[in-house]
């Protein structure tokens, strides 16, 4: 009970309470669409909606996640370089020349025999990591602002894989990439079969080790240290002596790495994910700027952040049946976001009442409202 | 008795600590009532209380004997109050006439009207002896007009009621001077004036009556004439104080710190900010460079402890040349650096108290191991500091450090940096805004530094300290030194004029 009080008075509760209030507001505005366009229909589409992913059973859990794995991964790389004070909105290129080498080592590297797999999601996040690293060089060295340069570097990325696509690992008749050898596919590791056949694999897994690392890379070392300090107070950081230079450097290098893991994971998958030679950047990629915001850069935020949003974008396919438009779905998680964006308010909102009730028991004895506190 | 403001019973409470604690503070028509206390003491939380930025949890105020209600800094104006804040809320870009009407412009069909309003500020600033340029801007005027500003800002909305929260902090003692004759012209004229401060002798100096607060609880109300300095001190900090520092006579030893013909550009122009400027610290020595605020100081630090570059000249440290060594071969090689802002540079205030404490050495071997950090060990360091150092908090060592009061952030910075036990300690305003109890024991410190053969290079803008502190005075001026003097040989207002460039020592490099 004390601890979570404790808990409750601690500011990562207003936290998580705003993150989830945003969500609440942004699907009840759902509804109100809902509504508006199809009164007769909403009720039962929303409940369609929140029932989302798990409305298939195991099989739909196992879709969620499986949809989730990239995200995962986006979410990370954006919040990671949030934390060190930079806004990568260059996932989604990362992601994509990430998912081109891993489809590359897929198709053409047979002869590496099982470990084909590894070494084509080492190489996604090694290509990740490079294009990430191009705009913090840049940053870095000559100061250019790195969310310009990041979305350069995104439709640089797009049309370049395009090409390569075209002329290496082309399959004319479908206007898109190869089949990827069977050696290249990512394990299931049985995941595929206890979720009754869905497309749920490894990457599941290997998302979860990397909330796991990013989590102790920011909160439990020296390198961590530095990197947030940098994102909170450059100028501190310098006079404590850090290399604020490397550090930016190294914050987008690893922040490309976990988008180009993303790539890796969703084209490696035994689903047959395919890259199309269309002008279209990676949808996934930029996905990771709103699973930042509403996990508050906190990879384990992240995690759920990123599980919640392919719950409800599953439960919008559903939508069809109720004579919507899945799109509706988009609309949704554009308001949360929206609304998560207002967390700070409604953060400071928490404050305010949970300071109301605080009020209540100033009639106390200051000494025992301090027992009660801890 | 006639009191024109009353505050009865004021109780306020923040998460972990009682900043006001059943605080009556009664003001008279006419006097100059100083408000005295340490830091986080609560005289800021009380007048922020009077100037409508807290409600207090308990407690009324009164004005002229009746009860009112203030919600907001507006309502605190529309009661005739008006406060000078310590660092100042002016738009820099804007003239004097333009800051001293902002809010309360009279306007025709929505065109400014600014010749009345000048007639107005001309004619206070007249009344009053506050002289100012009323079509200056603000950045070009020195800090003394622009808290002239401040004051007629107040005088233009008719405030009878006028807090001044610290406002010598910034200034020169000539400044000072004026200020203290022009708070008399005003108590003449029957304003009242609340005096926030923690120097004794300016309270000694222009107030009538004085009330102590001492960790948030009301100590006394007194005559200024019936009492002593010593009386006052011992009140606010419940203990006898050393006013002055009491050392030995400096055993010097080798060169620890010289710089030699060193230059430094201004960021924003070519102009170099300090010229060709060489000089020395011993080893044993309290070496203090004074100076009116923007006189190159800030830059020469910059240079000295490498946040910024030089542009010509070098920098030795024991005999070795680091004049382009980085920050941190810098601090390993034996230098500390206590920072002029402590919110800019000193201090990272999303972290932790501990984090802050271990700011220059998380990296060594004690607090860490394979790159991963160790809390137990930086938790039981932070708590030796938070104890030998007595930083108060709320939440101790986990206590985030943007939600400590000013004067315990200082002292983190301190303990920080002289628990480096470095060679060369470079600090620069140590003290500012701290009460007298932490100042004695700041100013013990670095001279316990100094007796252990460490060399100190003190930057100040407060006289006392210079000439209490240092056993040599350099005085700087438009970034050239002017001077280089024994403190106990020169007079405060020898002093003053070297500063202000009156007077200049031939033989001084």
């Amino acid at each position: 009970m004390n601890r979570l009080k404790k808990w409750v008075n601690s500011p990562r509760f207003s936290d998580v309470v705003a993150s989830v209030g945003a969500i609440i507001v942004g699907l009840i505005f759902g509804l109100v669409i809902l509504l508006i366009t199809n009164a007769q229909q909403a009720f039962p589409a929303f409940f369609t909606i929140l029932k989302g992913g798990f409305s298939g059973g195991a099989k739909g859990i196992g879709e969620v996640l499986y949809m989730a794995t990239p995200l995962i991964l986006t979410g990370l790389s954006v919040g990671f370089a949030f934390k060190t004070g930079l806004f990568n909105i260059g996932a989604s290129g990362q992601l994509i020349v990430g998912g081109f080498v891993a489809i590359l080592v897929g198709v053409k590297g047979e002869a590496l025999g099982s470990y084909q797999w590894i070494v084509a999601f080492l190489g996604a996040m090694a290509a990740g990591a490079v294009w990430a690293a191009v705009p913090g060089i840049l940053k870095a060295v000559f100061n250019v602002h790195e969310v310009i340069s990041s979305i350069m570097m995104n439709y640089i990325g797009m049309y370049l894989v395009n090409m390569l696509v075209v002329e290496m690992v082309y399959d004319k008749l479908k206007n898109q990439s190869l089949i990827i050898k069977e050696t290249a596919e990512l394990p299931t590791w049985g995941l595929d079969k206890i979720t009754q056949g869905s497309g749920l694999n490894a990457g599941f897994l290997i998302a979860i080790l990397f909330v796991i690392i990013t989590y102790i890379i920011l909160n439990k070392t020296v390198f961590g240290y530095e990197l947030i300090a940098c994102g909170h107070n450059p100028e501190a950081s310098k006079y404590a002596g850090i290399k604020a230079k490397r550090n930016i450097v190294l914050a987008m290098v690893i922040a490309g790495a976990l988008a180009g893991a993303a790539g890796a994971l969703m084209y490696l998958a035994s689903t047959g994910k395919h890259i199309r030679v269309v002008d279209v950047l990676a949808n996934e990629g930029f996905m990771g700027i709103p699973i930042a915001l509403l996990g508050l850069s906190n990879p384990i935020g992240v995690f759920f952040a990123a599980i919640f949003i392919a719950y409800i974008t599953i439960g919008g396919f559903y939508m069809q049946l109720f004579d919507f438009v899945p799109e509706i779905i988009d609309i949704m998680i554009a308001s949360i976001i929206y609304f998560s964006a207002f967390a700070l308010i409604a953060k400071n909102l928490i404050a305010y009442i949970l300071k109301r009730q605080k009020k209540k028991e100033k009639d106390k004895p200051i000494e025992e409202v301090k027992e009660a506190k801890k | 008795m006639d009191y024109v403001i009353e505050m009865l019973g004021i109780t306020k409470s923040f998460p972990g600590i009682l900043a006001n604690d059943n605080i009556s503070l009664q003001l008279r028509r006419g006097e100059i009532h100083a408000l005295l206390g340490e830091n986080g003491a609560g005289k800021s939380t009380l007048m922020s209380i009077l100037f409508g930025l807290y409600k207090p949890d308990k407690g009324i105020i009164k004005k002229n004997g009746k009860e009112i209600q203030i919600s907001n800094p507006n309502d605190a104006n529309d009661y005739g109050i008006g406060m000078v804040h310590q660092h100042f809320k002016l738009v820099h870009n804007f003239t004097v006439l333009e800051n001293i009407i902002m809010g309360v412009e009279t306007t025709r069909r929505g065109f400014l009207k600014l010749d009345e309003a000048r007639k107005k500020v001309v004619d206070l600033s007249h009344k009053y002896n506050l002289f100012i340029d009323p079509d200056a801007l603000i950045s070009d005027i020195t800090v003394g007009m622009q808290q002239r500003v401040e004051i007629i800002k107040m005088l233009y909305r008719d405030n009878e009621i006028l807090i001044f929260d610290e406002p010598t902090a910034m200034l020169t003692p000539q400044e000072i001077k004026e200020l203290m004759n022009i708070m008399r012209d005003l108590a003449k004229e029957g304003k009242s004036i609340l005096f926030i401060t923690h120097k004794l002798d300016e309270i000694k100096q222009v107030a009538d009556r004085c009330t102590v607060l001492q960790k948030g609880k009301y100590i006394d109300t007194l005559d200024v004439a019936d009492t002593s300095k010593e009386k006052f001190s011992e009140l606010m900090v419940g203990r006898k104080i050393e006013f002055t520092v009491i050392k030995d006579k400096a055993k010097t030893g080798n060169v620890v710190l010289s710089v030699k013909n060193l230059t430094v550009k201004s960021k924003h122009s070519e102009k170099p900010v300090v010229k060709n400027v060489s000089f020395n610290v011993k080893a044993g020595e309290v070496v203090c460079l004074a100076g009116i605020d923007g006189n190159g100081q800030s830059e020469l630090v910059y240079a000295i402890t490498g946040l910024e570059k030089v542009t010509a000249g070098a920098i030795e440290l024991n005999g070795k040349d680091i004049t382009k060594s980085s920050i941190r071969r810098k601090s390993n090689s034996g230098m500390s650096h206590i920072p002029e802002d402590r919110h800019k540079h000193g201090l990272i205030l999303e972290y932790s108290l501990a984090k802050n404490l271990v700011l220059q050495s998380y990296y060594k071997k004690e607090f860490q191991t394979y790159g991963f950090l160790r809390f137990k060990e930086i938790t039981k360091y932070a708590n030796k500091l938070i104890e030998q150092f007595d930083i108060r908090s709320g939440q101790g060592a986990k206590t985030l450090t943007r939600s400590m009061s000013g004067g315990n952030q200082q002292k983190a910075i301190v303990a920080r940096e002289i628990d480096k036990d470095p060679e060369l300690l470079v600090a620069v305003q140590p003290t500012r805004g701290l009460d007298v109890g932490a100042i004695e024991y700041i100013h013990k410190q670095l001279v316990k530094q100094r007796d252990k053969n460490k060399a100190i290079f003190l930057v100040s803008l407060e006289l006392e300290e210079v000439m209490n502190v240092s056993d040599r005075i350099l005085v700087i001026y438009e970034g050239e030194i002017v001077a280089d003097l024994d403190p106990k040989s020169v007079t405060m207002e020898d002093l003053g004029l070297y500063m202000s460039g009156a007077k200049r020592e031939e033989k001084a490099v």
